[in-house]
């Protein structure tokens, strides 16, 4: 047992379970819209992930589930400088979420 | 799917979800206003590019140059944030197989899940400041992130579910409410969202104890041992007085934080006294009074030196929580091994077909 | 077994039993998202319960509400099959009782949609969604499990050698209520089959069929979860919550 938990200590994590950008149409007749990030394996575990985790209150009619590290961004009003040297870390994207129109009140 | 079968309305604290919408419009607002000022060119003064963005009432965004003493703020005080939404699911997940009835389990079950949800929620508004989840998890792990001190008490009653419902979700809201403005974007984002679920988690504590309150005298002892219990911890969750908050005066000024430790306390108190009324139940403070001068309650002090023990690891269930959430998570190690291993498979099977 | 409140019990209690196992699980889930995934499940099984729970004590006649019928019974009275009152084990085990549970639940469900009475009929149209879900998510886990590491490997076959015993009761012949089970057999073999395949495992051979918990003999394990089920609420007869 230790030597196994000892192994995913060492094992970096974050590469076998990498980030997520979600994505969801909150109605119909709206776009998909960015509501925030998670981790998953894979890319059928982070649909069912985001299922779960944002559209708890059913939010959303359709999910958009895209590999963070495959997102190219720009930010086209700051200049250079303004790019920490991190910047290209994946974990640092561009936006958190937006609150989604859809969020009821409960 | 779940909670729908609850009523909403007579929400004590109703006035803190208006708050909470006027800080989403006022988000949005300073959104379409644009920069104050130019973007500046590569010889800018950056420091002084920060500072007007938070003058301005704006965000400051992952990209954005900020000074590291602010990334540090935030990253510390958004994973004991989420470490508190994680471990402040044990309390009240301590009485979901013996709720006792099964509406009132269903409403425990989606609250204890929703934590879990704040809890990555903030995780994820961390991580935009460049540090991973695995990393701030294994912090929390090795004792070296601290999340809130109240969860450090135990639940030993179905009433306790109530108390932190209606004292310890309270004491957090009016805590949340203000980070809603909070100058980072990522972090007041995550909060406005968050807000806005946890309203009715109060409300479900609320009616939880107003039931019992008035239900048989059994259960209404129950109600007041529970509030007796919960009053001074939740009064401390909103730290130690301003004059010994080691961060508090910084964070102002940074717009991370809007208001002092003090005068959130203040703000709990004068709530809670006219709620406590209508539940029939005594909040366990002799001194408690109106004064007309402040237009506020006096009231006593909690035992701050009991939250510095507490703090240390003295509580009454600092071990046990530690352990609980240490175990889960060695647990679960050759089920996180497996999915990686699975989708490492697949990964190299695509890439067979593909070549 | 007979009579559509004898039936209608019977899946409540499967469905309340399954729910407080899964319930379980809040804090201990091997990864955070799969904390919210359970709960999910189980939240959409006590939601059944409730539903199936209520329309039974209508059935009944006799006054009984869901939380009468939850609370104030015990073990010999209960209906539920005994695969869902076993412990929760490993990962693998709950997986894997949830997989059997799922593929059970879905075409039960589904078939109730047709049946005549209206209720159940519309109680079927909510939960066979909630079952189609279920099945995935745990067909899901079952493939990773079983195609992961050696480990899990180990762990999945075991608990599917574990549990599949428990499985022949589900089906047991029942003509007269509104869905005969053993008309479920061949649906839960076809899906059940396809995952234990793609997930690199084993079918077990059938042999022992342990039955029971449809007559109120059950597994040791019932009166356990019961007790603390019941505690609160049977410690103060009467009162509202």
């Amino acid at each position: 047992m230790s030597e196994r938990s000892e192994r995913t200590d060492r094992l970096s994590v974050t590469e076998h379970s990498p980030l997520w950008e979600v994505f969801v149409r909150a109605r119909r007749g709206l776009s998909h819209t960015h509501v925030g990030s998670l981790h998953a394996p894979d890319a059928e575990l982070a649909l069912r992930n985001a299922r779960d985790l944002y559209t708890r209150r059913q939010e959303g009619v359709s999910i958009w589930v895209v590999p963070a590290a495959a997102i190219t961004a720009s930010s086209p009003d700051e200049k250079d400088a303004f790019f920490d040297p991190a910047a290209d870390k994946v974990y640092r994207h561009p936006t958190f979420y937006d609150v989604p129109d859809g969020v009821s009140h409960l | 799917m779940y909670g729908n079968d609850f009523s909403a309305e007579d929400a004590p604290g109703g006035g803190l979800l208006g708050e909470v919408e006027a800080a989403e419009a006022a988000l949005r607002e300073a959104a379409e206003r644009g920069r104050r000022a130019d973007a500046p060119g590569p010889d800018a003064d950056l420091a002084g590019y920060f500072a007007e963005v938070i003058d301005a009432d704006q965000k400051i965004e992952p990209r954005d140059w900020m000074p590291e003493a602010y990334r540090k703020t935030l990253i510390r005080q958004i994973a004991q944030h989420a470490h508190s939404e994680i471990i402040g699911m044990q309390p009240e997940g301590n009485w979901i197989s013996r709720a006792p009835s099964l509406k009132r389990k269903a409403i425990l079950l989606a609250k204890v899940q929703d934590e879990a949800g704040h809890g990555l929620y903030l995780y994820a508004a961390a991580e935009t400041l460049g540090i991973s989840r695995d990393e701030l998890v294994r912090l929390l792990l090795e004792g070296r992130q601290k999340y809130s001190s109240i969860f450090n008490y135990p639940t030993l009653t179905w009433a306790d579910v109530g108390a932190i419902g209606w004292l310890v979700d309270g004491a957090a809201i009016v805590n949340q409410v203000p980070l809603c403005r909070c100058s980072y974007g990522p972090y007041a984002r995550a909060m406005i969202r968050v807000c806005k679920e946890e309203s009715f988690h109060q409300r479900q504590g609320y009616e939880i104890l107003h039931t019992l309150a008035h239900g048989t005298p059994e259960q209404k002892a129950m109600a007041q041992d529970s509030v007796d219990r919960w009053w001074y911890p939740s009064l401390a969750m909103f730290g130690p007085p301003d004059g010994d908050s080691t961060h508090s005066a910084q964070s102002m000024a940074w717009k991370i934080k809007r208001f002092s430790n003090d005068e959130l306390r203040q703000r709990f108190v004068d709530m809670c006294v006219q709620q406590a009324e209508i539940l029939d139940l005594t909040l366990p403070d002799p001194d408690l009074r109106w004064n007309d001068e402040r237009q506020a309650y006096d009231y006593t002090q909690p035992d701050y030196d009991e939250l510095m023990q507490v703090i240390k690891g003295n509580g009454p269930c600092n071990r046990q929580r530690m352990e609980h959430r240490r175990r889960a998570h060695t647990e679960g190690a050759w089920v996180r091994e497996a999915a990686a291993a699975y989708a490492a498979k697949r990964a190299e099977q695509k890439e067979k077909v593909a070549a | 077994m007979n009579g559509p409140f004898d039936f209608t019990l019977s899946l409540g209690d499967d469905a309340l039993i399954a729910a407080q196992r899964l319930g379980e699980w809040a804090t201990r889930a091997p990864e955070m998202e799969e904390d919210i995934a359970l709960a999910n499940i189980a939240l959409d099984q006590l939601g059944a319960a409730r539903l199936l729970l209520s329309y039974a004590g209508e059935l009944e006649g006799a006054g009984r509400d869901e939380d009468a019928l939850a609370y104030l019974r015990d073990d010999r009275q209960f209906r539920n099959c005994l695969l869902v009152e076993l412990p929760n084990g490993d990962f693998a085990v709950t997986m894997a009782k949830l997989l059997f549970l799922s593929a059970y639940q879905l075409p039960l469900y589904s078939a109730l949609t047709g049946c005549a009475d209206e209720r159940l009929a519309a109680i079927g149209g909510k939960t066979r969604k909630e079952s189609a879900y279920h099945l995935d998510h745990a067909s899901l886990w079952v493939r990773r499990l079983g195609d992961g590491t050696d480990e899990s490997h180990r762990r999945m076959q075991d608990a599917v050698d574990q549990v599949w015993p428990y499985v022949h009761e589900l089906f047991t012949a029942d003509p007269a209520a509104p869905v005969d089970p053993a008309t479920l057999r061949a649906d839960f073999d076809t899906r059940v089959t396809a995952v234990l395949d793609e997930a690199t495992l084993t079918r077990p051979t059938d042999g022992w069929a342990p039955a029971g918990g449809r007559d109120g003999v059950h597994t040791e394990h019932l009166s356990f979860l019961l007790a603390e089920m019941q505690v609160l609420h049977r410690a103060h007869p009467g009162a509202q919550w």
